[in-house]
């Protein structure tokens, strides 16, 4: 499957680039994650603490156990801070 | 329910006033102003990043939620986003209600739900760089009490 990938805030900084699409047989978030730390050392360095991180899943906040099946876009940041 | 992310400021003044006209059968309205904020009085500017799409999408659930279980009349958020000067208006939530309990506690809600619920991300720019605000566990708490 095809998915849009989005990285915002350090995240975004760390890995270089703000959106990509990515060609993935990942069953889950983590599963992903994991090909994606094998690609480059700055991917390896942005997601070497998972519990830093949040992911939405088509704009909706997910666990990093869930599933990607029918998904389309994954959004990966640190949690938030707004207000 | 009006929910408007947007870079340009904001007249918070002529918005209260507006909310408040326009929410006739209220006995009550409450406003929070959120405003950037100089600890250290070193900061130049900060900038607010945003997801596009998830940050309405995730106001308007937050805002939707607060008016069911408060039964209010109306609910404004209004969140900036880009560059922001020491002193400037960031953010501001209004409440209408029958009653200034409902107000006050659905604004409450809000304040707490859109800080770590909502995808926008900080960054100060002071004289010693910048750097990423930290999300503080205590906001992640305040939810538990909701």
């Amino acid at each position: 499957m095809r998915l849009d990938v989005l990285y915002f805030a350090w995240v975004r900084e760390r890995i270089g680039l703000p959106k990509e699409q990515v060609e993935t047989e990942a069953v889950t978030v983590a599963d992903l994650v994991a090909e994606l730390m094998l690609r480059e050392e700055r991917y390896a360095a942005a997601f070497a603490d998972i519990t830093a991180l949040r992911v939405a899943l088509d704009q909706e906040l997910a666990e990093f156990s869930a599933p990607l099946a029918g998904v389309r876009e994954v959004a990966f940041f640190p949690p938030m801070t707004g207000g | 329910m009006a929910v408007r992310v947007q870079p340009e400021p904001f007249d918070f003044g002529a918005e209260a006033a507006a909310f408040a006209s326009e929410a006739t059968s209220a006995g009550a309205v409450v406003t929070f102003l959120g405003v950037v904020r100089d600890d250290s009085g070193t900061l130049a500017r900060m900038e607010i990043e945003h997801y596009p799409g998830m940050t309405e999408r995730a106001l308007a659930t937050i805002a939707a939620e607060a008016t069911a279980r408060w039964r209010l009349l109306d609910a404004l958020v209004i969140h900036r986003h880009g560059a922001l000067l020491p002193g400037e208006a960031i953010m501001m939530v209004a409440t209408a209600a029958r009653h200034r309990a409902e107000a006050f506690a659905a604004a409450e809600f809000l304040m707490d739900y859109l800080k770590s619920r909502a995808p926008f991300w900080k960054k100060e720019f002071g004289a010693d760089g910048a750097a990423w605000v930290a999300a503080k566990d205590s906001d992640e708490d305040a939810l538990t009490r909701w």
